[in-house]
C-alpha cells in the first residue's frame, strides 16, 4: 500500500505505447486525416442508458443555468459538429471517463481513439481499421461474422428469431449464472450470451468482427433491411476475445436521432437513472447536415494491452483510479 | 438494512445469498462497449466452503452480511462447546464442532485466533498461522541426520500429526504452519 505512487505499468509497457500513439499520428498524418481536440467537458451527459457520466459542478465564467458540465463518455457528439460543419475526416486521441466502470479491462477514466471517413461505410472502415491495427500488432487473418451468424456458431441461437424466454433457457442450459434481468429484456440477455458464449471466442489468432447488430443495438448507426430482419450497420472489432472497437455507418438524420434519444431518455426514466438532457447542439448540426460517414471509436489501452500480452489494463496505464 | 451494490464488490467483502451468508472470492466485470454490464462473481458459502458462481446486473444490490471477524483467546472445552473470550470486552462464547473444524488440530488453552461471527455467534475459528505444539510420540531420532532429507510421522499434543525431519525427537517442541500442516522448525525451549 505504501507502493501507491510508483506507475502500475512497468516503464517497459510505457514506452510501448508512447510508440503506439506515435504509430497511430503517422499513420492518420500519412492519409491527410486531420488530428483535431475537442472539449472533456461537455453540456450534457450520456444518453445511452447504458453509460453513466462524471458530473462537474461549475459556476465560473461561462457557465450554463444549470451549473453542471460532464466529463465525456465519448468526443462523438462534438466531432460530428465538425464534421457538419465541413472539416473533412478527423480523428482524435483523448481521454473518455465512465464511472463505475472499472475492472482487468476497464477504468473509469481511459483513453479512445476516434476517427471519422466521409463516405465510407462500415465495411469500408473495418478495412482501415484493420490496416491500423495491422501496423502497431503485425498483420492476422481477418474473419466478419455478422452478429446473427456469430449467435448461431457460438450460442446455437438465432438471435433474430428466437423467442427472448430461449435466451434465457440458452444461457441455463449452459450453465451461466443467472443474473437478475427481466424476463422481456431481450437485449439484457442477449448482452449475457455474448458476453458468456460469443465474445470470448472470438479473435483468437485473427482479427475478428461482428456486424449487423440487432436494431434495437443501433446506438447512432444506420437502419437497413436485411431480408426480413432490421439490422443495424454497426460492427465491433475484437482481439483476444476482448472487444477493441466499436464503429457505426453513422445515422445522419436528424429526426430518427431526436426520436432515438427520446427513446433513451424514456428507458433512463424507466429505470430510475437521471435524466441526461438532449444535445440540442448536435442535432442543430444534423440539421445543418453531416455528410455521409463512418466513424469508429477504438479502445487504446487494450490495443496497448493486446500488443505487450498484458491479461490486466493496469499494465499498461501509469496511473489507474485506485492510484490517481 | 446494510446493502452493497456490485460498485463495491471486491474480495473479501461479505454477503447475503438465498439466506445464507458468503465471502466474495472473485470479481469480474464484463461489459459489452454499448450494452448491459455484469459482475461475474465466485463467492464462497461461509458455513460450507462451497464456491459457487453467480452473475448480477451491474448497479443490482445485495445485503451485507452481519458477519465480522474478531480475536479472542481460546479458553477452554467442556465436551461439546469450546470457549472463547474477547480480550477487550472479557465476553465469552461458545463454538461448536462444526465452527471448530479447522482450529481443532491446532489450538491450545490461551491460543488467540481469529473467530468469525455471523448474527453474533461463531460460525467458524481460524488457529494462529504458527502454532508451538510438542511431540508427544515418534519414532526414535535418528541423531546427527540432518540432511539426509527424510521425514516421519510425529503425533502432537493436540492429537495432530505432521511429518517431521528424523532427526527430531520426541518430548521436543515444534513450530507448525497451520495453513499447511507443514513442520517449519524446532522450537529452543
Amino acid at each position: 500500500m505504501t507502493q501507491l505512487w510508483r506507475p502500475a505499468a512497468s516503464l517497459e509497457n510505457l514506452r510501448r505505447r508512447a510508440e503506439i500513439l506515435a504509430s497511430v499520428r503517422r499513420f492518420f498524418a500519412e492519409r491527410g486525416v486531420l488530428e483535431v481536440e475537442t472539449p472533456v467537458l461537455i453540456g450534457s451527459a450520456a444518453a445511452d442508458p447504458n453509460l453513466a457520466s462524471f458530473s462537474v459542478p461549475y459556476s465560473g465564467p461561462g457557465a450554463p443555468a444549470s451549473g453542471r458540465l460532464w466529463l465525456q463518455t465519448s468526443p462523438e457528439f462534438a466531432m460530428k459538429r465538425l464534421l457538419a460543419a465541413g472539416s473533412g475526416c478527423i480523428y482524435q486521441i483523448c481521454r473518455v471517463f465512465r464511472p463505475d466502470e472499472r475492472g482487468r479491462r476497464h477504468n473509469p477514466e481511459f483513453t479512445m481513439l476516434e476517427w471519422y471517413r466521409l463516405g465510407y461505410d462500415h465495411h469500408r472502415l473495418m478495412a482501415e481499421v484493420t490496416e491500423l491495427v495491422s501496423v502497431i500488432l503485425g498483420p492476422r487473418p481477418v474473419e466478419v461474422l455478422s452478429y446473427r451468424e456469430a449467435f448461431r456458431r457460438f450460442a446455437a441461437i438465432d438471435p433474430f428469431q428466437c423467442a427472448t424466454a430461449e435466451l434465457k433457457a440458452r444461457a441455463a442450459a449452459q450453465s451461466i449464472p443467472l443474473p437478475a434481468l427481466a424476463d422481456d429484456d431481450r437485449d439484457g440477455w442477449l448482452d449475457l450470451l455474448f458476453s458468456e458464449l460469443v465474445s470470448p471466442r472470438l479473435g483468437q489468432g485473427t482479427f475478428s468482427y461482428v456486424c449487423d447488430f440487432p436494431a434495437s443495438q443501433a446506438a447512432l448507426a444506420r437502419l437497413r433491411m436485411d431480408g426480413e430482419v432490421e439490422v443495424a450497420e454497426r460492427f465491433e472489432l475484437f482481439i483476444d476475445g476482448m472487444e477493441i472497437a466499436n464503429g457505426y455507418h453513422e445515422l445522419t438524420d436528424p429526426a430518427e436521432q431526436r426520436r432515438r434519444f427520446e427513446r433513451e431518455r424514456a428507458r433512463r426514466q424507466a429505470a430510475g437513472q437521471p435524466e441526461s438532457g438532449v444535445d440540442e447542439r448536435l442535432l442543430a448540426a444534423l440539421a445543418a447536415g453531416l455528410p455521409a460517414c463512418a466513424g469508429v471509436a477504438l479502445g487504446l489501452d487494450r490495443l496497448v494491452m493486446v500488443a505487450v500480452g498484458a491479461s490486466h489494463i493496469d499494465e499498461v496505464m501509469a496511473f489507474p483510479i485506485e492510484r490517481c | 438494512m446494510a446493502t452493497y451494490s456490485t460498485n463495491e464488490f471486491k474480495a473479501g467483502l461479505k454477503i447475503m445469498l438465498d439466506g445464507e451468508p458468503y465471502a466474495i472470492v472473485e470479481n469480474e466485470f464484463v461489459k459489452p462497449g454499448k450494452g448491459q454490464a455484469f459482475n461475474r462473481v465466485k463467492v464462497r458459502n461461509l458455513k460450507t466452503g462451497r464456491v459457487i458462481d453467480r452473475t448480477f446486473k451491474s448497479g443490482d444490490t445485495v445485503e451485507a452480511a452481519d458477519v465480522v471477524e474478531v480475536e479472542m483467546q481460546y479458553l477452554y472445552n467442556d465436551g461439546s462447546q469450546w470457549y472463547f473470550m474477547d480480550p477487550n470486552t472479557y465476553e465469552q462464547i461458545g463454538a461448536d464442532r462444526t465452527a471448530m473444524e479447522e482450529a481443532l488440530p491446532w489450538i491450545k488453552e490461551q491460543d488467540m485466533c481469529t473467530v468469525v461471527l455471523y448474527n453474533g455467534q461463531p460460525l467458524s475459528v481460524t488457529p494462529p498461522n504458527f502454532v508451538n505444539l510438542r511431540i508427544v510420540e515418534t519414532d526414535p531420532g535418528v541423531r546427527g541426520d540432518t540432511s539426509s532429507g527424510g521425514t516421519k510421522p510425529a503425533k502432537l499434543e493436540t492429537g495432530a500429526v505432521v511429518r517431521v525431519p528424523l532427526f527430531v525427537p520426541e518430548g521436543e517442541v515444534i513450530r507448525v504452519d497451520t495453513r499447511t500442516g507443514e513442520y517449519v522448525s524446532r522450537v529452543k525451549e
